[in-house]
């Protein structure tokens, strides 16, 4: 756990590098996310001091949107379109390959936090489907022998 | 030796970087000195990675590389394709918005200026503000983020606007499968975005721009963060755009993973750092949008083109395309096709060119079954269908629509009850909540459709009637738009929905 002093003093920095941005708080949880791996519940009464909004308003922007985590994800985090158009080239085939050799669900991390896997709509790579990404790292093109290499990739 | 090897996400997805790399160890190991320019791409996607070399003759073309083969670049091989330009991919365009796209440096303003960039600010800011309103009218330009609404009066109500702000939004948020014309040119020709706003800017009277960029486009965002601060140092964005004392500058902005938020109004609550829920309108945007202020928002490829028109004039862009539907328009080819990317042409190709003669058929080689057009909220076409000229009114008269020009293509194991249901998952996920008919319809879309799969007849009214509902009391796309691939799947494709009955039931 992040020291509360700590965890304050580093969400004070985002406000300030911040301030004068119009309608901020997507950037500032961008840059929450980007510092801590998640928004932790205890920067929503922080930020919203800091940007003179309610509790409840920074906790329902939080909730609304998917890139928002409210806890840490796995070391890897693999994610696999399930879009139409990696759909017309076998994703839903793959995305259970990889569910059942992870032995994860979507949104699920494994036991031992190596990895995360996650849905994915569209990461406009249509023409190269199916598509992945693992990390920042995009792979278009999958098929079994690539999804393969990336479950050892990330598993490691 | 000249060459240039993608930086666009496709490419880099299949392997750019390790051809990249490869390249140089190769031109090290023969002592050639290598100039290597990231492009954007060519949109000739089952090509990339597309090497090209420079040549007394052009620029020759070698794909799709691999690390392994590089040698290929240097001594010919099966990789080669010979003039890029002379591709027949490339020949058969009509590249307005996407001339420059694949061929220059993306982040190179002597690239962008020998190729016209400039131009079409240039002219702009010598004409009155009446006068660019008239040219982006004559165009013909309509919302390419598949509204089709037309621009220039779109543009005239904001500046017809009195208030104390006014701003430009770019709605970058293409989330629709099937879709990557505005990653693509923002990645591979930024500053022809960036042009456009700017010409919108100073028609309009914003002094401020977003791009709302999603956040599944990392590169994207890197280039066009970029290409902001190298437009700057052009003079194109700041307190005197090109010296004209009028200021207009952009920030880009990142999504956070709402489908919804490429709904122009719930885009501008996210925007303002709110939960994306759509707006009712009116107030329209253009009156009330960003925090309440007069408000042009559009999408990539309609502001990409802006300065093409104003470089050719409005009568040269306008002389392209069919009925209402004038110019040029970014096809994207994707899904299950041997020869997937983007196609710019004019507006009027029949699906049956696209697919069959363009994109090759299908890249498992089984027959086409359907094809849906225009993203998520767009219907499948079957066969019977392919005829129909691409136009906004000529899809909307077949119940379905082009929405951002993408073509997802499905053999014939696709099971169309499958996707209708898909189509209401979708909608279920990232409905934002604020009207019933999504909200709620989208999850008894869902149950219904296992009514039906289970053998369940009598549920098939019930479905149409629903997408009757969603169709007519949804406050946006979203809901409104789910009843399309639904309904064109259960009409196109009644021996789908006709399951029998469970051995329990």
């Amino acid at each position: 756990m992040t020291d509360s002093s700590v965890l304050s003093g580093r969400v004070g920095d985002i406000l300030a590098d911040h301030r004068g941005v119009e309608g901020a708080l997507l950037p500032v949880l961008h840059a929450v996310q980007a510092e801590f791996g998640h928004v932790p519940q205890d920067v929503v009464p922080v930020l919203a001091e800091g940007l003179g909004l309610t509790r409840a308003e920074v906790h329902g922007v939080i909730s609304f949107y998917h890139d928002f985590r409210e806890a840490p994800a796995g070391r890897h985090v693999l994610r696999l379109c399930r879009a139409e158009a990696c759909q017309a080239m076998g994703a839903d085939r793959l995305a259970e390959v990889a569910q059942e050799r992870l032995g994860l669900d979507w949104h699920e991390t494994s036991a031992d936090g190596a990895v995360t896997l996650e849905p994915v709509f569209c990461l406009g790579l249509c023409a190269c489907a199916p598509a992945a990404q693992v990390d920042g790292r995009l792979v278009g093109r999958l098929d079994e022998a690539r999804l393969n290499a990336l479950l050892a990739e990330v598993r490691a | 030796m000249k060459a240039y090897v993608p930086a666009d996400a496709a490419a880099r997805a299949c392997g750019a970087d390790a051809v990249v790399a490869a390249l140089q160890a190769e031109a090290a190991r023969r002592g050639v000195t290598l100039t290597l320019v990231r492009n954007g791409s060519r949109g000739m996607v089952w090509l990339e990675p597309l090497v090209e070399v420079e040549t007394a003759e052009g620029r020759i073309g070698f794909g799709p590389m691999t690390a392994v083969e590089v040698a290929q670049v240097f001594d010919g091989g099966p990789l080669a394709l010979g003039r890029v330009d002379d591709l027949p991919w490339m020949k058969a365009q009509t590249r307005l918005t996407f001339a420059r796209c694949g061929v220059i440096d993306p982040l190179s303003v002597a690239d962008y200026r020998a190729l016209g960039g400039f131009a079409g600010l240039r002219r702009a800011l010598q004409m009155t503000v009446e006068e660019r309103l008239v040219e982006v009218t004559d165009s013909g330009l309509r919302g390419r983020g598949g509204a089709g609404f037309p621009t220039g009066i779109k543009w005239r109500t904001v500046a017809g606007a009195k208030a104390d702000r006014k701003y430009i939004v770019c709605n970058a948020d293409e989330g629709d499968s099937g879709t990557f014309a505005d990653r693509m040119i923002m990645e591979g020709d930024p500053l022809s975005l960036i042009e456009g706003m700017t010409i919108a800017g100073v028609t309009v009277g914003a002094t401020k721009g977003f791009v709302y960029l999603r956040s599944e486009y990392p590169d994207a965002i890197a280039v066009m963060t970029r290409a902001v601060q190298v437009a700057r140092g052009a003079g194109m964005l700041g307190a005197s755009v090109l010296g004209s004392g009028q200021a207009f500058d952009i920030e880009i902005r990142v999504g956070a993973g709402a489908y919804v938020c490429g709904e122009e109004t719930s885009l501008l609550n996210s925007l303002e750092g709110k939960r994306g829920v759509v707006r009712a309108k009116p107030p329209l945007p253009a009156l009330e949008g960003f925090m309440g202020k007069p408000t042009v928002v559009n999408n990539v490829i309609s502001l990409a083109t802006i300065p093409v028109i104003f470089e050719r004039g409005a009568a040269a862009y306008a002389a392209h395309g069919i009925g209402r539907s004038r110019g040029t328009i970014p096809l994207q080819i994707a899904g299950n096709v041997a020869r997937g990317g983007l196609f710019e042409a004019a507006f009027g190709m029949s699906l049956r060119e696209i697919v069959d003669d363009l994109a090759g058929g299908t890249a498992t080689g089984r027959p086409v079954k359907a094809v849906q057009v225009g993203g998520p909220l767009g219907a499948y076409f079957p066969r019977e269908k392919f005829d129909v000229p691409f136009g906004y009114e000529e899809y909307a008269g077949q119940g379905g629509l082009i929405g951002h020009a993408g073509i997802v293509v499905f053999d014939d194991t696709a099971d169309m009850l499958a996707q209708a249901r898909f189509a209401f998952e979708f909608c279920a996920v990232e409905s934002c909540g604020k009207c019933t008919p999504c909200r709620i319809g989208a999850v008894r879309g869902v149950e219904t459709v296992d009514r039906i799969a289970r053998g369940d007849a009598d549920a098939i009214p019930l479905l149409t009637d629903l997408c009757d509902t969603m169709k007519a009391g949804s406050l946006c796309a979203l809901g409104g738009f789910t009843p399309y691939p639904v309904m064109s799947a259960l009409t196109h494709f009644p021996g789908d929905f006709a399951r029998a009955k469970e051995a329990a039931e």
